[in-house]
């Protein structure tokens, strides 16, 4: 059982504008099927961690994944659920190129009644380059509901 | 170098952009750093909590380990992260967050810091961050620290 074409929409739109975060990050929605998402965060200076380089600050990808892996366990889940991470791993395999978009492609790749598991990868235009990779589990509808993906 | 450590930090997240968008700000005592992040309405990631991002809390982690290496090795550039794993505790609620770095090895290249952040206590965590970071080589190899 998946979840249905205009609930799918619904919770695409709720990642994208729903958080006060994801506003603020301007962060797009680019597809979500059952369990796999994709999101992108546009270039943007105020973004940046080391102004000689002008790359994005590591911190502005951990957010965008962190919210592209919690869209794609709610997407994955039979009925609507809230979601809150568990533990997130990532690895970064290069800077990002400075002044380009990146997006980020999440699957969850295993559901359980209580968990999600989640790998993801960042890039700008290659999903076989990627900047970063990340690893993650999620708790659905839990205890500690800190919303979908946050 | 010859700044006093306070003014370095203060200047050292001044000019990184994304520390300002967080609002992240820090304090020293000695070596040790408390780096704070300040409650605002742009990092709520759940507005029914409402709770802090888990993206911001880890962001928050990984620039105070970051600021926390640079304070240690200020004779090298800026460290670049390899890899961090994010632990969620607690939801992080509407108050203002803290977080404090462990730098437990620092290597000729490679450093591992180890992070925790609280609100209310710091008996009760909200989150902690294990990573891993590349620092420049210190200027001169054979003079530098070993691995």
């Amino acid at each position: 059982m998946t979840l249905e074409p205009k609930a799918l929409a619904e919770l695409g739109a709720r990642m994208a504008q729903g958080t006060p975060q994801s506003v603020a990050l301007g962060l797009r929605l680019v597809s979500v099927e059952p369990g796999d998402a994709a999101m992108v965060v546009p270039y943007r200076a105020d973004l940046v961690g080391d102004p000689a380089t002008g790359v994005l600050a590591g911190g502005v990808l951990t957010t965008l994944l962190d919210h592209v892996c919690g869209l794609a366990v709610a997407s994955a889940a039979p009925a609507l659920t809230s979601t809150a991470t568990l533990d997130l791993r990532i690895d970064y395999m290069r800077a990002a190129e400075p002044g380009k978009d990146i997006t980020a492609r999440a699957r969850c790749y295993r559901l359980t009644r209580a968990i999600g598991f989640v790998r993801a990868s960042a890039f700008e235009n290659d999903e076989d380059n990627p900047v970063a990779t990340a690893q993650a589990a999620f708790v659905l509808g839990g205890a500690m509901p800190r919303g979908a993906g946050a | 170098m010859s700044l006093p450590n306070s003014e370095r930090l203060a200047e050292l997240l001044a000019t990184i952009p994304y520390a300002r968008f967080l609002g992240m700000t820090a304090e020293l005592a000695g070596e040790q750093m408390t780096a704070i992040l300040p409650f605002s309405p742009h990092l709520v990631g759940n507005i029914m909590l409402p709770a802090l991002h888990g993206g911001v809390l880890g962001a928050f982690m990984e620039m105070t380990a970051l600021t926390q290496l640079s304070l240690r090795e200020p004779q090298r550039r800026r460290p670049r992260t390899i890899d961090i794993a994010i632990d969620y505790l607690r939801p992080g609620r509407a108050l203002t967050t803290y977080a404090r770095a462990d730098v437990r090895k620092v290597g000729r290249r490679i450093a591992n810091v180890q992070v925790e952040a609280w609100q209310e206590t710091r008996a009760s965590p909200v989150a902690a961050l294990r990573g891993h970071f590349m620092l420049s080589a210190p200027d001169s190899p054979l003079f530098g620290e070993g691995e």
